[in-house]
C-alpha cells in the first residue's frame, strides 16, 4: 500500500527526512512514534500529497507522489489534531462538502452512516463551533472516511482530547480500522497507540531507527523498545558525526 | 452510540466533474457566510464608512462631485474588496481548513474558482449594496448600463487576481498588511481603466472614448484567470 525508498525532505538548507525508508502492507496498522521533531508530521503530509518530497520515491495506493496526487488523494483519508472542519456549518453540511468534493455518489445514505458511527446523528444539525473538542475530532474521523478511503493517515489525534473523549476516540478509531482499512498512526501516547497498531516504528532524525511487530515487543514493552531505539540512534549517530570529523 | 455497522452503505466515488467540485465549494462559503455574516458586514460597512468620509471631506459642488464620483467609487470597491479577499482566505487557514480542500481528490484549480466565484459573489453583493447609498449621497443616478459593465468587468479582474494573491499571502504572519502592499500596485492597470470607462459612461460620451479602457478590463480579466488556473497548485504548494 505505500512504498518509500530513500525519501529526503529539506526545508531550505535543513533536511528534515534524511534517506527514509518505508513500507507498509494493505490492512496494516502501524503506530509510528519518535521525538518531537523527528519528522513524523512532515512524513505524514509528504504522504497525503500536501508536501513535495525533495528526493527519492513515494509510492501510495500503486500511485507515484506527486506525479499522481489527485489519484493517491482519492484512496486516502487524513486526521489531524486539527479537525479540518467549518465551524459555521452544521455535522450535517461539513460531511455533505466533503462528500461532494470526493464525489461520494450515495451521499446522504453515506452521511447518516458515518454520523452513526461516531456518535453525532442526534446533533447533526447542529453547528460544529457549539461542539466540544471531543465531539469536534469524532466529526473529523466521519470526515476522513466519508468517502471509504483504503489507507488512513492519523497524525497525533488524541491531542487536545481528555480521558472520556480519547476513550471514545479509540472505539471509533477501533470501528473504522476493523473493516480491512491499512493506517498509519503518530503518537505520543505510547498506551493508546500500542492497543491499536499491530506494527511499530520509531522515526528518529529522519529516518527509521526501529521497527517491529506487535508479537515481537520485548518483555519491557514499548516504552522499552522506543527508548531503547532512540537510545541506539543518538548513539550511532554520535559515532557517524566522529568518523567524519 | 452504535459502532456497530449493520448494514454497510456501499459508497462508490466518481471524481466530481470540475464544476460541480467548483460549486461545493462556492456553496459551502455561501452557507457559511449566511450564518456568520463576517465577510459581508465587515465589507458593507467599511465601504460605507468610505462613502460618508468622501463625501463630508471633500465638500464637493456639483460640478466635482460628477468627476470623482468614479474614483471615490472604485476606491471605495477596492478597499472594501481587500478587506474581503483577506478573510475568505484566512477563514481557511485559520481552522486548518486549507489542508482539507488540499486533500480533495480534484485539480488544485478546482478551489481557486471556488473561491473566487464566491468572492466574486459577495463582492457582487456588497456593490448592489454601496451603489443605492452612493446615488442618495452624492445625487448622481448610477445605474447606468455601461456603469454597470464597466463593475462587472473591474470586479472579475480584480477577484481574479485578488484570490490568487491572498491565497500567496495566506500561509504569512502579516497577510493582513501584506494583501493590500502586494495587491493594489498590481491591480494598478485595472482600477485606472475601470476609473476612466466609469467616469466616461456617467459623462456619456462616445463609445470610441470608451472602448480603449474596456479593452484593458476584458485583457486583465482574461489574463489574470488564465494565469491563475495555471499557476495556482504551485501558489498552495508547501
Amino acid at each position: 500500500m505505500i512504498k518509500v525508498h530513500k525519501l529526503v525532505k529539506r526545508f531550505g538548507l535543513k533536511p528534515v527526512l534524511r534517506g527514509l525508508d518505508f513500507e507498509v502492507k494493505k490492512g496494516e496498522f502501524v503506530g509510528l512514534i519518535g521525538p518531537n521533531g523527528a519528522g513524523k508530521t512532515t512524513f505524514l503530509r509528504i504522504l497525503s500529497s500536501l508536501s513535495r518530497p525533495s528526493l527519492g520515491m513515494v509510492k501510495v495506493a500503486g500511485f507515484h507522489l506527486p506525479a499522481q496526487a489527485a489519484a493517491v488523494r482519492n484512496s486516502l483519508g487524513v486526521l489531524s489534531h486539527q479537525p479540518l472542519l467549518y465551524g459555521d456549518l452544521t455535522a450535517e453540511e461539513n460531511l455533505q462538502f466533503y462528500g461532494r468534493l470526493y464525489g461520494v455518489t450515495n451521499l446522504d445514505s453515506r452521511i447518516s452512516e458515518v454520523l452513526d458511527l461516531v456518535g453525532l446523528s442526534a446533533r447533526r444539525r447542529d453547528l460544529v463551533r457549539t461542539y466540544s473538542r471531543g465531539m469536534q475530532q469524532r466529526l473529523s474521523i466521519g470526515r476522513a472516511v466519508i468517502h471509504d478511503p483504503q489507507l488512513l493517515l492519523l497524525d497525533e489525534p488524541y491531542t487536545g482530547l481528555d480521558q472520556d473523549a480519547g476513550a471514545m476516540l479509540d472505539t471509533i478509531l477501533k470501528s473504522v480500522t476493523s473493516q480491512g482499512r491499512t493506517v498509519v498512526m503518530t503518537s505520543h501516547d505510547l498506551v493508546r497507540i500500542s492497543d491499536l497498531a499491530s506494527r511499530f516504528d520509531v522515526l528518529s532524525r529522519g529516518k527509521i531507527a526501529a521497527s517491529t511487530q506487535r508479537e515481537d515487543i520485548p518483555q519491557d514493552g514499548l516504552l522499552g523498545f522506543y527508548r531503547h531505539a532512540i537510545e541506539s540512534k543518538q548513539e550511532s549517530t554520535k559515532l557517524e558525526a566522529a568518523n567524519v570529523k | 452510540m452504535s459502532n456497530e455497522i449493520k448494514a454497510h452503505v456501499r459508497v462508490s466515488n466518481q471524481r466530481p466533474t470540475f464544476w460541480r467540485a467548483v460549486s461545493a465549494i462556492v456553496r459551502k462559503d455561501l452557507a457559511s457566510e449566511r450564518r456568520s455574516r463576517e465577510l459581508f458586514s465587515a465589507m458593507a460597512m467599511f465601504a460605507l464608512l468610505v462613502i460618508l468620509i468622501f463625501n463630508f471631506a471633500l465638500e464637493m459642488d456639483a460640478g466635482t462631485r460628477a468627476s470623482v464620483t468614479s474614483g471615490v467609487l472604485w476606491v471605495t470597491f477596492s478597499f472594501a474588496g481587500t478587506l474581503g479577499l483577506n478573510r475568505s482566505m484566512a477563514v481557511e487557514k485559520d481552522r486548518g481548513c486549507l489542508d482539507g480542500l488540499l486533500l480533495a481528490p480534484v485539480d488544485r484549480s478546482v478551489i481557486y474558482f471556488g473561491k473566487a466565484i464566491g468572492n466574486l459573489l459577495f463582492m457582487f453583493v456588497v456593490e448592489a449594496f454601496v451603489l443605492p447609498i452612493y446615488t442618495i449621497f452624492y445625487n448622481i443616478n448610477v445605474f447606468h448600463p455601461g456603469l454597470i459593465l464597466v463593475i462587472i468587468l473591474g470586479s472579475i479582474g480584480y477577484v481574479a487576481l485578488g484570490t490568487m494573491l491572498a491565497a500567496m499571502v495566506v500561509q504569512a504572519r502579516t497577510r493582513d498588511i501584506l494583501l493590500p502592499i502586494i495587491l493594489f500596485p498590481v491591480m494598478l492597470p485595472l482600477i485606472i481603466a475601470a476609473v476612466k470607462a466609469s467616469s466616461a459612461f456617467l459623462q456619456g460620451l462616445d463609445m470610441e472614448f470608451i472602448w480603449p479602457s474596456l479593452n484593458i478590463l476584458i485583457s486583465f480579466d482574461l489574463i489574470f484567470i488564465g494565469l491563475s488556473y495555471m499557476l495556482f497548485d504551485f501558489v498552495v504548494e508547501e
